[in-house]
C-alpha cells in the first residue's frame, strides 16, 4: 500500500490555484454547500468525531476549541487563520496557500458560518509576499463567484476575508502576539487570562486555527468524519503534511496518513528515500526548532499524536529535519538556541536571560571549557524555560536540548575532555577553510 | 473571568495545605496574602495591571504541568497551590540569578541601596553566588534634563514605568522596545526624555523597583549653598511633604512631621524656614479673583488650575489650543520664589542677590519648573534648587540629625504663616476646596459655616459637583492623574463641558502621590497621607486663605491688590505651546 495519501493536498499542482472554476470542478465548495444546510453544532460534532487536532504545532483538538468558542455569547466573533509558518523546517502551509488557497478559504468560510462571524483574517508571514497577492486574488475570485462576501450562495450568511501580514517575527505565530500584530501593536504575547476565545482580536471572541487545520475542514465535511477517522489512527484522524529537510534524499512536503512510522517517513522510497549522502542517520528533529529530537531507537514509532508523545516526541508543525553523523550535537543545539535568542520577544525573564545563558554554556562545551557543574546549570535553565516562561516560545526553547541530553549524553561528555566525535568542534579555523 | 454585575461567588482553595475562601476572580497572590503567605513579586505593583513578565511569583498548582504566575492567575475553586516547594524555590533562585547576571554589581553606590526590591529579593533568597556568566552592558546614563535620571543598565524590564506612563498618565513618553536580549524601555527612537513628550511627573520613578529611574539629585548644590557664608539660604516646604517625610524615617504612613521637619531644616543650616502654604493662600486670592473676573467679564471658561507643573507641561505639549483655559497664576512654589527675592529682601534688609531659595517638593516636575525662563521675574532665577521629599530625607540622614529626638518647631514669619486652606493643596481637590471657601465669602458676603467640601475629596480620578454661591450655581470638576485630565480636556474640546472651574493635578491623588515622595507609595499609603492632610486642616483655627494675616499684610505693604500691577509682574505668567 502506498504510504503517501494526497487528501487535503490533492489539488496541489493539479488545478490553477486561484481559479474558482477549477476548484469547483475538482469537488471544491461541495462542503460549504453541505455546511450551509447543517446546524452549526452538527458541524462541530463532525469536527469532533473526526478527531481533528490543530496542525499549528500544539495539537489542540479543534472540535473542543470550536465548542468553547461556540458557547461564548458575545458578538461579533472573529475567525483568524494563522499562516505565519515561522517554525524552521516547516513549509507545508506554503504549499496549501500557494497551490490550493481556495481550500483554506472554504474552511474559514465554514468556520465563519458556524460562529455566525462576518469577518475573517489570515495572517500571512511577511516573507511570503508573493503568496499574499495570490491569496488576495483567490479571495477576490471567490467573492466574484458568490462563495465569499455578502450573502454567500444566496443565503443570509455574509463573510469577508482580510489578508494581514507582519514583519517576520517567529513569535508572531503565537496566537495572542499575532492578534497584537494584526491590531498594529508590537507582536508580543498577551497576558492570559483572558483567553482569546473570550477577549481576542479587537477585544472580541476569536477563533485561531492553522492553515492546514482549516484546509481539513472541507475534507471532513466532504468525506464524513467516520471515513476521515478511518484514514488515520484511532486517536489521530486523517493525514498530515510532513516537511522533510536536512540530510535526506528527497526533501519536500509529503501528505501521509497518521500511523506510518518515522522510518517510513525518512527511508521509504515514496517519501524521504533515505539519506542524501553516504553518512548514517544520527538524529532527526521533529516539529521545528521548538520540538524534540528523535534518535535511532525511536525510528519505528508510529507517526501520530499518541505514539509520538508516548515516546517523548511530538508532531508539532510537521517538520522532520534529518541529520547525519557529520552533525555535532553541541553545534546543532547552539544553532537552535541562537534561533530562540534571536526570536525571543524579550519580555519575560526565563526566555530573555535563560536562552542567552544556555547558549553561553553550550559554547563552553564546544570550547572544551565546560565542567560537570554545567550539566546542573543546563538542567536548571531548561526546567525554568519549560515551566516558567510566559509563552510557548520560551516553554519550548529547551525541548531539543533535553532530548539530546538524554540520548546523546556521551557526546556531551566527550566535549568535557576536548573530544568532538563529529569533528566539528576544536578544529583549527584555518585548516577547515574550503570545507 | 469575573462577571460584572453579579455578586462575586466564593471559591475555596488550598494554599500550602491551608484552606482559604476568597471571591471568585481573586488572584493567587491575593488569596495567598489572605492566607498569610507573601509570594515574592518583582514586575507586579499593587496599583497597576499585572504584566506577568518577571515570572518570580510562580507557584505550583496541582494538575498543571507548568508553574503559574500568582500575580495574574485567578484562583480556581478547589485548586491546591504550593507556594514554597523545592521546585518553586529553585525556579525563583534561577530567575534571580539570571537577573543578577544581567545587573550591575554596584549596590553600594546605588541610590536605591537598601531600598531596592531586587536587592531585597536576592537577600531573602540568599543568592550568595551567581552561577551564570555576567553580561556587562554599557548603556549611557541619561541625565540631560532637570528632573529625571535614567540608567537602563539597572533596568530589570518589569515594565511598571511603561504601565504608568502609558495607562495611568497616558503620556506615552516611554514604551517597551526591541526584542530578545535588547528588550527594554525606551522613548520613541531612543531620543532623550527632554525631546520626548515626557512631562517629568516622576510617576515612573515612583514605581521602579530598582535604581534604573531616579530623581536628579540636587543635594550637593544645596550643601554648597549652605556652606557659602555669603548666601542667605531660605527654604520653603510644600504642603504634601509634611505628611510623607516621616515614612523615610520609618514612621507610619500618615504621620504628621511638620514640626520636626522645620526643626531639622534649621539644623541643616537654613537661615529661614518658610512654607509654600503661605503662597498657596496667596494663590487662592489671586486665582479666586481671576475666576470671578472671568465669570463677570465673560472670560474663557472653564478656568483650570495651574499649580501642578507636570500638568502644565502636559497641556503645553498635548493641548496647547486649550491654554487660554489655564489660570495665569504661577504655582505656589514659584510665587514664593518671586516674593522671596523681592518682597522678602525689602522686608529683611538683605540684598536679593544674596538670597538662595530652596524648595522641598513632593515633585520632580518642580525641578524643571524652576528652570523655566519665565520663572525669573525677580530678576534672578526665583527658585534656585528644588529638592524632593526623598532628597531632603537624605540630607537629614547625612547630617546625622536624629529626627526622633527633635522638638517640634514653628515656621518663620512672615512667609511661613498659612491657613488650613493651604495645606489641603497637597490633596487632589484641595485647591478647589480652598478656592470655594474664599470665593463663597467674597461672592456672598456671608460667612461660610461648613468649610468642608467633601465631594471634591478622595482618590477618585474625576470628581464633579455644583456649588450654590448665593443663587449662582458654579459647576466644578476635579481630576487627578493625566489620563483623567485627558477625559476632561476632550470634553472641553468637544464643547460638552459646562464647568466653570476645574482643578487638575498631574499625579494620581494629587501632590501627596507626587513623583518625589517616599518610594513604595500605594493607594493605601496615599489614603493615609490624605487623612493626615485633612487632620492638619481640621486642627487649625484659620481655614480660609483670605483670613491669612500675613497675606493681608503682603497686599497692604507690597502688592496693593489682587490681580494688580505687581501681582501681574510677579505672580502671573504665560504659557506656550511646546514641541517635542
Ligand atoms: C512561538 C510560537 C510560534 C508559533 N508559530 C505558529 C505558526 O507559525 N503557525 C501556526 O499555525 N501556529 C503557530 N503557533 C501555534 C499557535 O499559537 C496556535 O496554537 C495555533 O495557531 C492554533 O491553531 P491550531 O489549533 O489549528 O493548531 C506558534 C506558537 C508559538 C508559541
Ligand atoms: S517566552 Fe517570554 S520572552 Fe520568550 S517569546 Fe514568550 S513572552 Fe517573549
Ligand atoms: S516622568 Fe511621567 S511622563 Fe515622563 S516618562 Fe516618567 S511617567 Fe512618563
Ligand atoms: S526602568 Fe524601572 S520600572 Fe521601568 S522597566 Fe526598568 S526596572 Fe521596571
Ligand atoms: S510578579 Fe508575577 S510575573 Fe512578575
Amino acid at each position: 500500500m502506498s504510504k503517501v495519501m494526497p487528501l487535503i493536498s490533492k489539488n496541489c499542482g493539479q488545478i490553477r490555484p486561484t481559479s474558482v472554476e477549477d476548484y469547483v470542478k475538482a469537488g471544491g465548495y461541495a462542503a460549504l454547500k453541505k455546511a450551509l444546510g447543517m446546524k452549526p453544532l452538527e458541524i462541530i460534532e463532525e469536527i469532533k468525531k473526526a478527531r481533528l487536532m490543530g496542525r499549528g504545532g500544539a495539537g489542540y483538538p479543534a472540535g473542543a476549541k470550536w465548542q468553547q468558542m461556540y458557547e461564548i455569547e458575545h458578538t461579533p466573533k472573529y475567525i483568524v487563520c494563522n499562516a505565519d509558518e515561522g517554525e524552521p523546517g516547516t513549509f507545508k502551509d506554503k504549499l496549501l496557500l500557494e497551490q490550493d488557497p481556495l481550500k483554506v478559504i472554504e474552511g474559514m468560510t465554514i468556520a465563519g458560518y458556524v460562529f455566525n462571524s462576518h469577518d475573517g483574517y489570515i495572517y500571512i508571514r511577511g516573507e511570503y509576499a508573493a503568496i499574499q497577492k495570490l491569496f488576495q486574488e483567490a479571495i477576490d475570485n471567490a467573492v466574484q463567484a458568490g462563495y465569499l462576501g455578502d450573502n454567500i450562495l444566496g443565503s443570509k450568511y455574509s463573510f469577508h476575508l482580510h489578508v494581514m501580514t507582519g514583519a517576520g517575527a517567529y513569535v508572531c505565530g503565537e496566537n495572542s502576539a499575532m492578534l497584537n500584530s494584526i491590531e498594529g501593536k508590537a507582536g508580543r504575547p498577551r497576558v492570559k487570562p483572558p483567553h482569546l476565545a473570550e477577549v481576542g482580536l479587537f477585544q472580541k471572541p476569536t477563533l485561531v486555527n492553522n492553515v492546514e487545520s482549516f484546509a481539513n475542514v472541507p475534507v471532513i465535511l466532504d468525506i464524513g468524519a467516520e471515513k476521515y477517522l478511518s484514514i488515520g489512527t484511532a486517536e489521530s484522524g486523517g493525514t498530515k503534511l510532513v516537511c522533510l529537510s536536512g540530510h535526506v534524499a528527497k526533501p519536500g512536503v509529503y501528505e501521509v496518513p497518521f500511523g506510518v512510522t518515522l522510518r517510513d517517513i525518512i527511508f521509504d522510497e515514496e517519501i524521504g528515500g533515505g539519506m542524501s549522502g553516504h553518512r548514517k542517520l544520527k538524529f532527526y528533529h521533529l516539529g521545528g526548532q521548538s520540538g524534540p529530537c528523535g534518535f535511532l531507537p525511536q525510528l519505528d514509532t508510529e507517526y501520530c499524536y499518541k505514539a509520538l508523545r508516548a515516546n517523548g516526541l511530538s508532531v508539532g508543525s510537521g517538520a522532520v529535519v534529518v541529520l547525519d553523523e557529520s552533525v555535532c550535537v553541541i553545534d546543532y543545539l547552539k544553532c537552535v538556541t541562537e534561533f530562540f535568542i534571536h526570536e525571543s520577544c524579550g519580555k519575560c525573564t526565563p526566555c530573555r536571560e535563560g536562552n542567552k545563558q544556555l547558549y553561553l554554556i553550550l559554547d563552553k562545551f564546544s570550547q572544551g571549557t565546560a565542567t560537570q557543574d554545567d550539566y546542573r546549570q543546563l538542567e536548571r535553565l531548561s526546567n525554568l524555560l519549560a515551566k516558567v516562561s510566559f509563552c510557548g516560545l520560551g516553554q519550548a526553547a529547551a525541548t531539543a536540548l533535553n532530548t539530546c541530553l538524554k540520548n546523546l549524553r556521551a557526546e556531551f561528555d566527550a566535549h568535557l575532555s576536548g573530544q568532538c566525535p563529529a569533528g566539528v568542534c576544536f578544529t583549527n579555523q584555518e585548516t577547515e577553510s574550503g570545507e | 473571568m469575573q462577571k460584572t454585575g453579579k455578586a462575586a461567588k466564593k471559591v475555596t482553595v488550598s494554599i500550602d495545605g491551608r484552606p482559604v475562601t476568597v471571591p471568585e476572580g481573586t488572584t493567587i497572590l491575593e488569596a495567598a496574602r489572605q492566607a498569610g503567605v507573601k509570594i515574592p513579586t518583582l514586575c507586579h505593583h499593587t496599583d497597576l495591571k499585572p504584566r506577568a513578565t518577571c515570572r518570580l511569583c510562580v507557584v505550583e498548582v496541582k494538575g498543571q504541568r507548568r508553574f503559574q504566575t500568582a500575580c495574574n492567575t485567578p484562583v480556581a475553586d478547589g485548586s491546591e497551590i504550593l507556594t514554597n516547594s523545592k521546585a518553586i524555590r529553585e525556579a525563583r533562585k534561577t530567575i534571580l540569578e539570571l537577573l543578577l547576571a544581567d545587573h550591575p554589581q554596584d549596590c553600594l553606590k546605588c541610590v536605591r541601596n537598601q531600598n531596592c526590591e531586587l536587592q531585597k529579593l536576592a537577600n531573602e533568597y540568599q543568592i550568595r553566588e551567581v552561577a551564570f556568566e555576567r553580561s556587562e552592558k554599557d548603556l549611557p546614563l541619561e541625565n540631560t534634563n532637570p528632573s529625571i535620571v535614567r540608567d537602563m543598565n539597572k533596568c530589570v524590564k518589569c515594565g511598571r514605568c511603561v504601565e504608568v506612563c502609558q495607562e495611568v498618565q497616558q503620556v506615552a513618553a516611554i514604551n517597551t522596545a526591541n526584542r530578545s536580549v535588547d528588550f527594554g524601555v525606551s522613548t520613541a527612537y531612543g531620543e532623550s526624555l527632554a525631546d520626548s513628550p515626557c512631562v517629568y511627573c516622576g510617576q515612573c520613578i515612583a514605581v521602579c523597583p530598582v535604581g534604573a529611574l531616579t530623581e536628579k539629585d540636587d543635594t550637593a548644590r544645596v550643601w554648597e549653598a549652605l556652606d557659602n557664608p555669603e548666601l542667605h539660604v531660605v527654604v520653603q516646604t510644600a504642603p504634601a511633604v509634611r505628611v510623607a517625610l516621616g515614612e523615610e524615617f520609618g514612621w507610619a504612613p500618615g504621620t504628621i512631621s511638620t514640626g520636626k521637619m522645620v526643626a531639622a531644616l534649621r539644623r541643616l543650616g537654613f537661615a529661614k524656614v518658610f512654607d509654600t502654604n503661605f503662597t498657596a493662600d496667596l494663590t487662592i486670592i489671586e486665582e479666586g479673583n481671576e475666576l470671578l473676573q472671568r465669570i463677570k467679564e465673560g472670560g474663557v471658561l472653564p478656568m483650570i488650575t495651574s499649580c501642578s507643573p507636570g500638568w502644565i507641561n502636559y497641556i503645553e505639549k498635548f493641548y496647547p489650543e486649550l491654554l487660554p483655559h489655564v489660570s495665569t497664576c504661577k504655582s505656589p512654589q514659584q510665587m514664593f520664589g518671586a516674593l522671596a527675592k523681592t518682597y522678602y529682601p525689602e522686608k529683611a534688609g538683605i540684598p536679593a542677590e544674596k538670597i538662595f531659595v530652596v524648595s522641598i517638593m513632593p515633585c520632580t516636575a518642580k525641578k524643571y519648573e524652576c528652570t523655566r525662563p519665565e520663572m525669573q521675574s525677580s530678576g534672578y532665577q526665583d527658585v534656585d534648587v528644588v529638592l524632593t521629599t526623598r532628597e531632603l530625607a537624605r540630607m537629614i540622614k547625612q547630617a546625622g540629625i536624629d529626627v526622633e529626638a527633635l522638638s517640634e518647631e514653628e515656621y518663620d514669619a512672615p512667609l511661613g504663616i498659612s491657613t488650613g486652606a493651604a495645606v489641603i493643596f497637597g490633596a487632589s481637590g484641595g485647591v478647589m476646596e480652598a478656592a470655594l471657601r474664599t470665593v463663597y465669602e467674597v461672592v456672598t458676603g456671608q460667612e461660610l459655616k461648613d468649610v468642608d467640601f467633601k465631594e471634591v475629596r478622595g482618590l477618585t480620578g474625576i470628581k464633579e459637583a455644583t456649588v450654590d454661591l448665593a443663587g449662582t450655581k458654579v459647576k466644578i470638576a476635579v481630576a487627578n492623574g493625566l489620563a483623567n485630565a485627558k477625559v476632561l480636556l476632550e470634553k472641553i474640546k468637544a464643547g460638552q463641558c459646562a464647568y466653570h472651574f476645574i482643578e487638575i493635578m498631574c499625579c494620581p491623588g494629587g501632590c501627596i502621590g507626587g513623583g518625589g515622595q517616599p518610594l513604595g507609595t500605594t493607594v493605601a499609603i496615599k489614603e493615609k497621607r490624605l487623612e493626615a492632610t485633612y487632620d492638619i486642616d481640621r486642627g487649625l483655627k484659620l481655614r480660609k486663605s483670605h483670613e491669612n494675616p500675613a497675606v493681608k499684610t503682603l497686599y497692604e505693604e507690597f502688592l496693593e491688590k489682587p490681580l494688580g500691577h505687581k501681582s501681574h509682574e510677579l505672580l502671573h505668567t504665560v504659557y506656550s505651546k511646546r514641541k517635542y
